[in-house]
């Protein structure tokens, strides 16, 4: 909240920047703003942005920087008796202050040593803090005297400014890359970290999966073990069902509106499957849950089957319907794009509207659908609330519906959900898991985009 | 020549000719009705499913907006709050209000006279009702000693009952609500002493244990601050991105590097997103747990490529004619795109933003990720305080037992899908309003 006032009291420098160097400008041509090389406003632009610019980099610097210096004063100046023996206790006892520091509930009493070490965490985040506020204050306010030096009737302001925001705009175009790149290195760095204590092998053909890891070495089968294929199995299941509920439907109403609807029928279906789309997966996931689970449990059981409640077909269902409006609107975009002559040529021949679907346009179609039932996949694989609300945690290795089942990202969240030290093979299993899900999902879209775009090229 | 295609018989196809009757043709348009109507049932049903779902959310979730209230005769017992008669505000302050409403719950109800009874008698009301008390003695010192009929808010078992969710037909020990309880009950209500009013601690209060005490305001807030923080980093960056990529980037191999990735980050798994937001902003940069700072950083980041695309199709679809006359101005290409092409693009890229932003509020699995998940009862007031999200608010209430929490997940989705029906509404009127074809 500090730092957000900083930053605010930079903007109001930036302003008064602005101000100054626009008033500058004027004073320097002494009112006939003609003979300035550049506009009044952009003298303006360059004071603040010579002002903020500078004041904000040091800003997000030193809020990055800060905590890391800070932790390693308090954690070295430690009273010798408590420090610290391995990187487990480092990590739990620094997390201790931190929460002590901020008046959270802590671990374990805090003995006076500790109690020592947060007030002194308190005392250098003050300082830090202080230290930080006046130097980005006086970063700004030099940089807004030395901008504001600059400006002269022949001095480029406008070149100048519209390099910087060029720069500017490179950077923005940049953080899509840098995010991708950050994905790969954290999922990489902590699977790597994973993978040294459970071997890679294990982990992708493993078929036994119980993630619990024992906190006394002599319990009873707490070893912990990390074989992903009940996993994937299941994960292929929810998305086989939610394909085979998606799919056709999803198909025969992109085919339904490309070809037979009427305008008017169109303007009330389509808005109708965005809604379906639109809808928030958290929403599906207790809908799953609460009615249709129960739903499909009582036919089953009307008709002597023993369903599980939290039966792998419920969430594959309720999946399926999130998924209908991906596959109707790229397999309707993709029918659309399919040539008019091609239709105009079979009916010649004297076919009929669905013989022309069948014969015709679907055959021309084929990649594209393929690509978009791709996507759909790829989404169904990635898809989180449903069945963390609707499947189940146990990891069966099973094919029969009725059975639940467990999926990656079900994994993901109940091995990351709550406090845990960040240390066991527990948390770093879910990175491993990430990064497949992760590299999966990538490859999906990756070939899913391809063929739907070697397809597009092909008409146009 | 012409006997040797006579007699070649073609080994496949034979030839067919009209049959006499037309059957054949009958059964083509039975085939293309049929076609036809294959494509209409799984719209429908795909209508169908909408349907049932928001009325069976609909269906659960209205009665969340009443709560039941009972009218008991309150004794505002000096014994209880100021034994000393000193009117001092600290004693009234720290009174035993909870014992002055077991009295009085023991006084309306004389005939409870077991131990278990009584406990159950307690639960009849809110464990809150207490803290009612203690504001009105608050307000007007003058109450104590005094008799009135006040209407308290009734527990969530109480609630249920009213709403007609107990089947008083199930055996006794099925039910959460026992025969003594129902007998108390019917006196009250028999009395006209039951009454339901409109819920308004459902929008003013954050989440608690007790569900007759829960609301969303606090979710609400977390949500507004989350997606105050994705929109101020998302926007911005997201249009730069869009500008530089479409009006100034070259051609070349880095460039198309950039879009492939824009549009495979665009399919990435939400939850991936999540784990970034773990593994770099809390465990490498040292974030706070459960921010809405942190949460509104993950957001942005997975709302960016949306909003980039949106915005790059919003600015190639500017004709260039609108360019090239500027540039013949004399306008430098920023001035083109800053004076011209956005301004005229500005419509279509808030659309697309709001869109992203709709998507933003509706996503939870990468909050979970970075702890905004943790039960908080207080209204957060800043970027770094502890708090949760209205998704994630739904997703906790899913996972109670309560009876009560199920109508009040259902009416929090109510008031979720209503802020996103509302966004889309703004967007296509936007859209409507300012889409110009050139």
């Amino acid at each position: 909240m500090n730092s957000f006032f900083l930053l605010l009291v930079v903007i109001g420098l930036s302003v008064a920047g602005y101000a100054a160097g626009r008033a500058r400008s004027v004073l320097a041509a002494s009112g006939d703003v003609r003979i300035l090389h550049s506009l009044p406003s952009y003298y303006g632009m360059f004071v603040a942005l010579g002002c903020g610019l500078p004041a904000i980099l040091l800003l997000a610097l030193w809020l990055i920087i800060q905590p890391q210096i800070v932790e390693h004063m308090v954690m070295a100046g430690l009273d010798p008796s408590i420090m610290p023996q391995n990187a487990d206790e480092y990590s739990l006892m620094l997390t201790d202050i931190r929460n002590l520091a901020s008046g959270n509930a802590v671990s374990r009493e805090a003995s006076p040593a500790i109690m020592a070490a947060m007030e002194r965490y308190q005392s250098l985040q003050s300082v830090g803090f202080w230290t930080m506020g006046a130097a980005v204050v006086c970063i700004a306010l030099l940089g807004l005297v030395w901008a504001r030096s600059q400006v002269s009737r022949s001095f480029r302001a406008r070149n100048v400014v519209e390099n910087i925001i060029r720069v500017l705009l490179i950077v923005c175009s940049m953080i899509a890359i840098l995010t991708t790149v950050g994905i790969v290195l954290s999922l990489i760095f902590e699977s790597l970290r994973f993978f040294a204590r459970v071997p890679f092998f294990e982990f992708l053909f493993g078929i036994h999966w119980s993630p619990q890891t024992a906190i006394r070495a002599e319990q009873v089968g707490a070893s912990g073990s990390f074989g992903a294929v009940p996993l994937f199995a299941g994960t292929m299941l929810i998305t086989l069902i939610a394909m085979l509920v998606a799919g056709p439907i999803g198909l025969l109403s992109a085919i339904y509106m490309a070809e037979y609807a009427n305008p008017k029928f169109r303007a009330i279906a389509k808005p109708m499957l965005e809604i379906l789309a639109g809808i928030p997966t958290v929403v599906y996931g207790f809908f799953a849950a609460l009615t249709v689970a129960p739903l499909i449990r009582g036919w089953g059981e009307s008709i002597g089957l023993d369903v599980a409640s939290e039966s792998a077909l419920a969430a594959g269902v309720v999946m399926g319907i999130m998924i209908i409006p991906f596959v109707s609107s790229l397999s309707d975009d993709v029918i659309n794009s399919v040539p008019q002559s091609l239709r105009d040529g079979s009916y010649g021949l004297g076919a009929t509207k669905s013989e022309t679907i069948r014969h015709v346009i679907i055959p021309a179609a084929l990649p594209g659908i393929v690509g978009a039932f791709l996507l759909a996949v790829s989404r169904a694989i990635g898809e989180t609330m449903i069945v963390v609300m609707a499947a189940g945690l146990a990891a069966n290795l099973t094919a029969n519906p009725l059975e639940a089942v467990t999926t990656v990202t079900v994994q993901i969240v109940t091995l990351l959900v709550g406090d845990q030290e960040f240390d066991s093979a527990k948390t770093l299993a879910a990175f491993a898991l990430g990064l497949v899900l992760f590299f999966v999902t990538l490859g999906l879209n990756v070939i899913a985009l391809r063929v739907v775009r070697k397809y597009r090229e092909k008409y146009d | 020549m012409t006997d040797a295609i006579m007699n070649s018989k073609p080994d496949t196809a034979e030839i067919r000719r009209p049959s006499p009757g037309g059957e054949r043709l009958k059964k083509r348009y039975a085939a293309e009705r049929r076609f036809r109507l294959y494509g209409l049932c799984s719209i429908l049903a795909a209508g169908l499913m909408l349907v049932f779902l928001v009325g069976s959310i609909v269906g659960t979730g209205w009665s969340a907006f009443l709560q039941t209230y009972v009218k008991l005769s309150i004794t505002f017992d000096a014994e209880y709050l100021d034994p000393a008669g000193t009117g001092d505000p600290a004693q009234l302050q720290n009174a035993d209000y909870g014992g002055l409403m077991k009295k009085n719950l023991r006084d309306n109800f004389p005939e409870v006279t077991g131990r278990s009874d009584k406990r159950k008698l307690y639960n009849f009301v809110s464990p809150n009702a207490g803290y009612v008390l203690r504001d009105m003695v608050i307000a007007d010192p003058a109450l104590v000693g005094k008799t009135l009929d006040l209407w308290v808010k009734a527990s969530d078992d109480i609630d249920m009952l009213t709403k007609g969710y107990v089947d008083r037909t199930e055996a006794e020990d099925n039910r959460r609500v026992s025969n003594a309880e129902l007998a108390w009950y019917d006196k009250l209500d028999n009395a006209d002493r039951v009454e339901t009013r409109f819920n308004t601690d459902f929008f003013v209060n954050a989440d608690s244990r007790e569900p007759e005490e829960a609301g969303i305001l606090g979710a609400v807030t977390g949500s507004l601050l989350t997606l105050l923080i994705t929109l101020l980093l998302s926007f911005p960056v997201g249009v730069m991105a869009a500008i530089y990529l479409e009006e100034f980037a070259p051609k070349n191999r880095w460039t198309d590097l950039i879009e492939v990735n824009i549009n495979n980050l665009a399919a990435v798994p939400s939850i991936v997103f999540g784990l970034l937001g773990l593994a770099m902003f809390l465990n490498f940069f040292g974030f706070p747990r459960s921010a809405p700072l942190v949460g509104g950083m993950v957001l942005a980041l997975m709302t960016l490529p949306t909003i980039i695309i949106a915005a790059r199709s919003a600015l190639k679809a500017v004709p260039p004619s609108i360019r090239e006359a500027a540039l013949g101005l004399g306008a430098s290409p920023l001035q083109v795109v800053t004076h011209h092409v956005l301004p005229l693009a500005m419509p279509g890229i808030l659309t697309g933003t709001i869109i992203g932003m709709a998507q933003a509020l509706g996503e939870t699995a990468p909050l979970l990720m970075i702890g905004m998940i943790a039960f908080i009862v207080d209204i957060p007031g800043g970027f770094t305080d502890p708090a949760t999200v209205l998704p994630v608010q739904i997703y906790l209430w899913a996972d109670s037992p309560e009876r009560a929490f199920v109508e009040r997940t259902s009416a929090a989705i109510m008031v979720l899908l209503a802020f996103l029906i509302f966004m889309n509404f703004v967007a296509v009127l936007l859209r409507r309003k300012f889409e110009r074809r050139w």
